[in-house]
């Protein structure tokens, strides 16, 4: 069971690769490659395996909440909105174009199914909080998760809303950092160091894993509501690749935007393809 | 007769004094109400509330940033969160997620902010609040309220609970001057002519109403016959009250504890300019400068924002050949 369940979410992995790289190559102007790419096992997890919600009914008041708060990925959180039915997937060709309501940020206003407008790093985990405060005071069962990049733990708010839902107690809460190792200016140990990254989030009250954020099955494990400490956040600290799936955009600081032209195209989908014959 | 005369919530208060009592009552009202505050849960009167409602009170310490993203996350769940701390704070200290958080997201949020204007006088610029206004004004989607006084604060408070969208309430550390006797129904959009005149209008908001109402009385012994509006409402702004104004006695005098530069006086030249009225303007506030530190009442004498210096400002500009607007402090 968990064995098929893991094929399938890898496979929904690459086809979010899939659309990253269509869209990289079609769209106007260009996108975030490399942070978009480093997300696809993550969202392929948590919307296909972890995340209760209904696509026809996205305001389910029910519903499990996912702050993007590294809102740059929103093309990767776009494609598996669609792939998972909030919206019909042609729409996304549209990328980037006026009146389109995919663009580079994510969107709450105009996207069904995103839960918070994020663009502005540093943002996410503190809507995120309060959405679990809210879950606290109804006394629900709905879950809030937030998916920040590593980048962005630079940013004090993010360890203003660390400090505080360890204060509050929130163990409805649990963050997902995508520790791709690189922001806009190079790699994070050159830009600003955030190691010893773990411990500082232990040091905050956080329950604290570490895992290899492409292997699903170890995204399933740590995200379970089995892994958890009453009273306390959660945190997964997700180790991957910036522009994981394509060789030439693989851990390079010059894959966080861009444009894919025709030859790259054909070269990343003929990895993919590779990628997904590994499947078995 | 003493038996059926009951005090209207508010009067007499200070704005956030109005506003702690307010808030409770809304709160006894609808669940939904949750307040958050940043370390300042006594200074900004919403203590009160927490004792009150313990699990709908939310102390972030010293962190008005997160504070803010959360007042998005607590109203993306269906809560209406009044946010309070000291106007400056809120204005810039948490600016990108008022506007990118709560204002782009259009979100029910409430941010009462204390201590605006100079009413901590001693505290200085750190804490002078003079630019919020203007802020606050800039950004889509956003109301901003500055009310007069305690009951002006009840009244506008009634109205924005269940407002569609976000609303900054401006209010004040001192106990304003009074300027309404009654509960009356606040509208958003809306000035008040709390004084009929026809020399000059002036257009008020905030502690600075009770003070104009107090040069009003002053100039009218000396044979003028001024009138004063409360602009409570700064956005949206009452276009028609000010045209009437305008028509009506061809002098306006803007007055606010705030820069001369985008609040109140920047909103009515700018409906002034667009409208084509043919009237002398004069904008009374501190004039692109920082205030100095002093007890708060000997602030606004020294930069003309007392009742004399009002009046003062009034008697230049009924003086042909005097600009009042070039008064210096």
């Amino acid at each position: 069971m968990k064995c098929e369940q893991e094929q399938r979410l890898r496979h929904i992995a690459v086809d979010l690769r899939e659309d990253i790289v269509r869209i990289g190559y079609t769209c106007h102007f260009g996108v975030h490659l490399g942070g978009s790419l480093s997300l696809a096992e993550i969202l392929s997890v948590l919307y296909f395996h972890v995340l209760s919600v209904k696509p026809d009914d996205p305001g389910w008041a029910e519903r499990d909440r996912l702050v993007l708060s590294k809102g740059h990925g929103n093309l990767a959180l776009c494609a598996a909105l669609a792939r998972r039915g909030f919206f019909p997937f042609e729409g996304l060709d549209q990328f980037n174009q006026l009146n389109s309501p995919f663009s580079m940020h994510a969107d709450h206003e105009r996207v069904p199914g995103v839960e918070a407008s994020a663009g502005a790093l540093g943002h996410g985990l503190p809507i995120a909080l309060g959405m679990a405060l809210s879950s606290r005071i109804e006394d629900a069962s709905w879950r809030t998760y937030c998916i920040l990049s590593d980048g962005e733990m630079m940013e004090g708010s993010s360890w203003e809303a660390m400090m505080a839902a360890a204060h509050f107690g929130l163990d409805s809460l649990t963050a997902i950092i995508d520790r791709n190792r690189l922001s806009l200016d190079g790699h994070t140990r050159d830009v600003m160091t955030l190691e010893p990254l773990a411990e500082k989030c232990r040091a905050f009250g956080w329950t604290t894993l570490e895992v290899d954020g492409h292997d699903v099955t170890a995204l399933m494990d740590a995200l379970s509501a089995e892994v958890a400490q009453e009273g306390r956040p959660k945190v997964v600290i997700a180790n991957t690749v910036k522009g994981s799936g394509v060789s030439f955009l693989e851990d390079r600081a010059s894959s966080h935007f861009g444009h894919l032209t025709e030859e790259e195209t054909h070269q990343a989908r003929a990895e993919l393809e590779e990628m997904r014959a590994q499947i078995v | 007769m003493s038996g059926s005369t009951k005090k209207p919530l508010g009067l007499g208060l200070s704005s956030r004094d109005a506003f702690g009592r307010m808030l409770v009552r809304l709160g006894e009202g609808d669940d939904r109400v949750v307040a958050l505050t940043a370390d300042l849960a006594s200074s900004v009167r919403v203590a009160e509330f927490g004792e009150r409602f313990p699990e709908r009170m939310f102390n972030f310490g010293v962190a008005e940033q997160n504070m803010m993203g959360a007042a998005a996350g607590l109203a993306l769940s269906g809560k209406i969160p009044f946010v309070s701390t000291y106007a400056v704070f809120a204005t810039l200290r948490a600016a990108e997620q008022m506007r990118t958080d709560v204002a782009y997201m259009n979100l029910p949020v409430r941010i009462c902010v204390s201590h605006s204007g100079l009413s901590l006088g001693p505290g200085g610029p750190t804490h002078h609040s003079i630019e919020d206004i203007a802020i606050y004004r800039a950004i889509a989607n956003m109301t901003v309220i500055v009310p007069a006084d305690g009951l002006g604060t009840v009244a506008a408070l009634r109205t924005i609970k269940d407002w569609d969208g976000p609303v900054f309430v401006r209010l004040s550390r001192a106990t304003e001057p009074t300027v309404y006797a009654q509960a009356f129904r606040f509208r958003v959009g809306r000035g008040t002519l709390v004084r009929e005149g026809k020399d000059v209008s002036i257009i008020a908001c905030g502690s600075c109403v009770g003070r104009s109402l107090q040069a009003a009385d002053a100039l009218s012994e000396e044979g003028l016959d001024p009138q004063v509006i409360d602009m409570a409402s700064v956005k949206p702004i009452d276009r028609d009250l000010i045209v009437a104004a305008a028509e009506k006695t061809k002098r306006i005098v803007t007055v606010e504890e705030h820069s001369v530069i985008g609040g109140l006086g920047g909103a009515v030249s700018e409906v002034v300019a667009e409208e084509g009225l043919a009237v002398r303007l004069t904008r009374l506030g501190l004039k692109d400068h920082f205030a100095t530190t002093g007890p708060y009442d000997e602030l606004l004498a020294l930069y003309g924002l007392d009742a004399e210096g009002i009046a003062a400002t009034i008697r230049d500009l009924m003086t042909p050949g005097k600009h009042p607007g070039s008064r210096e402090a």
